[in-house]
């Protein structure tokens, strides 16, 4: 047992049980002895029912989304840091500063307490890394079967920074498509730690907040028309969903994609498309062309746009397709994925 | 990337190109046949029609083994799903494809049929060890480039005992899709005429290049057997344009880094073993065609799940509308048909053509659609 009064909690052997959710003593100390102490912030720890807080003036961005990766762990993150990160970037995309964060988990039981605390701690260090606050939570449990040991959804707060505001469908023909670095490492991190597909590579996730090197980018090129994080689907859904909001089409050069051999081999193995692979620390802009230069500059001056790149163009195109130039001379459609992307038996 | 870039090669294909343009007689138009989904595929991927002259057409044959797997044998995989204790294990590729009804491996899943989706047979040998008190049925699919992995799990789950290891075979051989094209009405009616085939390379690498000597001596059929990057098939388009223009019809290998003669005879050994030739197998595109699939034999029987759980085959009649079967012999283009991009999508299949993803209309989904309207 785990959550009797006047024991403390035990990291080392114990799990999380159906009580730890039940909102009673057992609740306050999972609270008092992981939550508070990680996430440390006087809005959390005045532990009321909502987070309270001065929001300076501007227009509010606010964004959630829900984590269920499987396995956890993975080389370079594991759940807890995409949580943080993939949020956060969620509201950078607008032109937004990131400053506050909820955090719903919902637990399964029998999760090892140990597991829990290094996530936890995980979300800590990437809050504190990107200057977000948690400022609010929750915590359910789940029976044994019913969750794959824990779901976490985070909420997001930021302000817009003056005078942007990039959008969907402000992409128009003669605009330049630039990718912040290599695509498809995320996605590629992660099933190389699947049960049943399991493979050697030391490719990592690119896991991180994206939001300083989007102040940076709009600092030079405020009238930037779109900028969105490739995450689910990859590069291909993502430029798709531009190219139909802001009805146009777009022509990307193959070779001019940046991409890890070590991906770019494991996808060949396995019969995928690196630009249908999640990414989790990459960010397409939409600008100017004459922005083009600048942009670039800056993306480069950071360490997580080291392997910027200018990509491809936005073109007219009433079909509003996606296509891709490759070495041959011939052009082909980077369509979306329908489904999820497996790999084939022949 | 080392072995696979060197494939792809900008100017060694415009030259191999080149020279295809000048080895064609003019005066005359060349139909070929890719065999392979996976042929199909990079020839949209890479453009390679572009390169060709324009007398030099070709045609997808019918090289997806999910595609040519009729609905029927779909709804038969759904039912065993759908029996009780049994958890079926498939490769990916399945779980969209529509059974009669629209119904699918995902749907029955979604309805609470346990079924799981893996990478590799030996995986589902994994979960017969892991559920003891359940009924574990692999789905297995493919040509002889599968079907080797299939009968070395049976020899395993023999080998240990395992008594809950089934397995649902659909296993079907190339030389009689080769004969299917030949059977169809449109061959017979002269409506398609091969002129050449691109032999499927993975196959070959099992089976070795002989295996495909009587059939390309029962259709006088030019064959060269062919890998899978871009260069690999212009040069097999040369190979084949060279042996029409000297009135041969031999099978030559191109992809001679993995193929040999005899191929894997390890390989055929536990084929042998483990599988017998079905008197009759129905296809979707061509309907029976008789020896051209794979069961257990006899000797493993109890490993064989359509006689274990007596669920039989019956037999169903493809959406008129459809133009797959048209497509799987060679008579028609996805362009062609009329439910191609409205009706029937990756996301929303009608036929199987378009929801594998070796299939031929989702080759042209995926990579070609922009030539949409182009031409005709």
């Amino acid at each position: 047992m785990t959550a009797r009064r006047g024991r403390k909690l035990d990291f080392e052997h114990g799990v999380v049980e159906l009580i730890h959710g039940g909102g009673g003593r057992a609740t306050t100390q999972l609270i008092e002895e992981l939550f508070l102490p990680a996430f440390h912030n006087p809005i959390l720890a005045a532990r009321n029912d909502q987070a309270v807080m001065r929001m300076p003036a501007g227009e509010l961005a606010m964004s959630t989304d829900s984590f269920v990766v499987s396995p956890l762990f993975f080389p370079g993150g594991d759940i807890g840091t995409m949580a943080v990160h993939g949020t956060v970037n969620d509201v950078a995309m607008s032109g937004a500063m990131p400053l506050y964060l909820s955090a719903g988990f919902i637990l399964e039981e029998g999760l090892p307490l140990r597991d829990l605390r290094r996530i936890v701690q995980s979300m800590a260090d990437a809050a504190h890394d990107a200057g977000v606050r948690i400022v609010t939570g929750d915590t359910k449990v789940v029976e044994r079967g019913k969750g794959d040991g824990v779901f976490i959804n985070t909420t997001g707060i930021g302000v817009r920074m003056q005078g942007v505001a990039p959008s969907v469908e402000k992409a128009r023909p003669g605009d330049a498509v630039i990718v912040s670095g290599t695509l498809g490492d995320h996605g590629i991190a992660i099933l190389s730690q699947r049960e049943g597909i399991g493979f050697e590579t030391d490719v990592l996730s690119d896991c991180a907040s994206l939001h300083r090197m989007v102040a940076s980018l709009l600092e030079v090129c405020p009238n930037v028309r779109v900028l969105r994080d490739p995450t689910r689907g990859g590069l291909a859904a993502t430029l798709n969903e531009i190219a139909e909001a802001s009805g146009v089409g777009m022509i990307l050069n193959e070779n001019a994609i940046p991409l890890d051999p070590q991906v770019e081999a494991a996808c060949e193995l396995l019969g995928l498309d690196p630009l249908h692979i999640a990414n989790e620390g990459k960010l397409v802009a939409i600008v100017p062309i004459d922005s083009v230069e600048d942009v670039l500059e800056v993306l480069h001056a950071d360490p997580l746009g080291r392997r910027a790149a200018l990509i491809g163009r936005v073109v007219e195109d009433p079909r509003h397709l996606v296509q891709i130039q490759g070495d041959f001379g011939g052009a082909r459609v980077l369509d979306w994925l329908a489904g999820e992307q497996l790999p084939g038996i022949c | 990337m080392k072995f696979a870039h060197e494939y792809r090669d900008k100017a060694l294909a415009w030259s191999t190109a080149e020279v295809i343009g000048r080895r064609v007689d003019p005066a005359r138009d060349y139909t070929l046949m890719e065999f392979c989904g996976g042929h199909t595929h990079a020839i949209c991927r890479y453009g390679i029609v572009d390169l060709l002259p324009e007398n030099v057409r070709l045609v997808h044959g019918p090289g997806c083994p999910v595609c040519v797997l009729p609905i029927g044998r779909v709804d038969q995989a759904i039912a065993l799903a759908e029996q009780p204790n049994v958890i079926l294990a498939t490769f990916g590729d399945m779980m969209r494809v529509p059974g009669s009804d629209r119904k699918t491996l995902l749907s029955a899943k979604a309805s609470g049929a346990d079924i799981r989706i893996i990478y590799s047979v030996l995986d589902a040998l994994e979960l017969a060890r892991k559920n003891p008190a359940r009924q574990v049925i692999f789905f297995a699919i493919g040509f002889e480039s599968t079907a080797p992995a299939t009968a070395l799990a049976v020899q395993m789950a023999a080998r240990e005992g395992l008594r809950n290891f089934f397995v649902f075979c659909t296993h079907v051989t190339t030389p009689a899709a080769i004969d299917g094209i030949f059977a169809t009405n449109a061959a017979r009616s002269g409506q398609v005429k091969v002129d050449g085939v691109i032999g499927p390379g993975h196959v070959a690498s099992i089976t070795g290049s002989d295996y495909y000597k009587d059939v390309a001596a029962r259709h006088r059929l030019p064959m060269v057997v062919s890998g899978f990057e871009p260069l690999d098939l212009l040069q097999s388009v040369l190979m084949l344009i060279d042996q029409i223009r000297d009135g041969r019809a031999e099978v030559e290998t191109q992809y001679a880094r993995a193929v040999t003669v005899g191929g894997n005879a390890r390989a055929q050994a536990m084929m042998r073993d483990v599988f017998v030739t079905r008197e009759s197998f129905d296809w979707r595109g061509f309907g029976e065609l008789p020896g051209s699939a794979l069961r257990l034999a006899p000797a493993y029987a109890r490993y064989d799940a359509e006689a274990v759980f007596g669920i039989g085959y019956h037999r169903v009649t493809d959406n008129p509308a459809c133009s797959c079967i048209e497509i799987l012999g060679g008579v028609k283009q996805p362009l062609d048909c009329r439910l191609f991009g409205k009706a029937c999508t990756p996301e929303n299949p009608i036929g199987a053509c378009m929801v594998s993803p070796e299939g031929t209309c989702s080759a042209y989904w995926q990579h070609a659609r922009h030539h949409a309207g182009e031409t005709a």
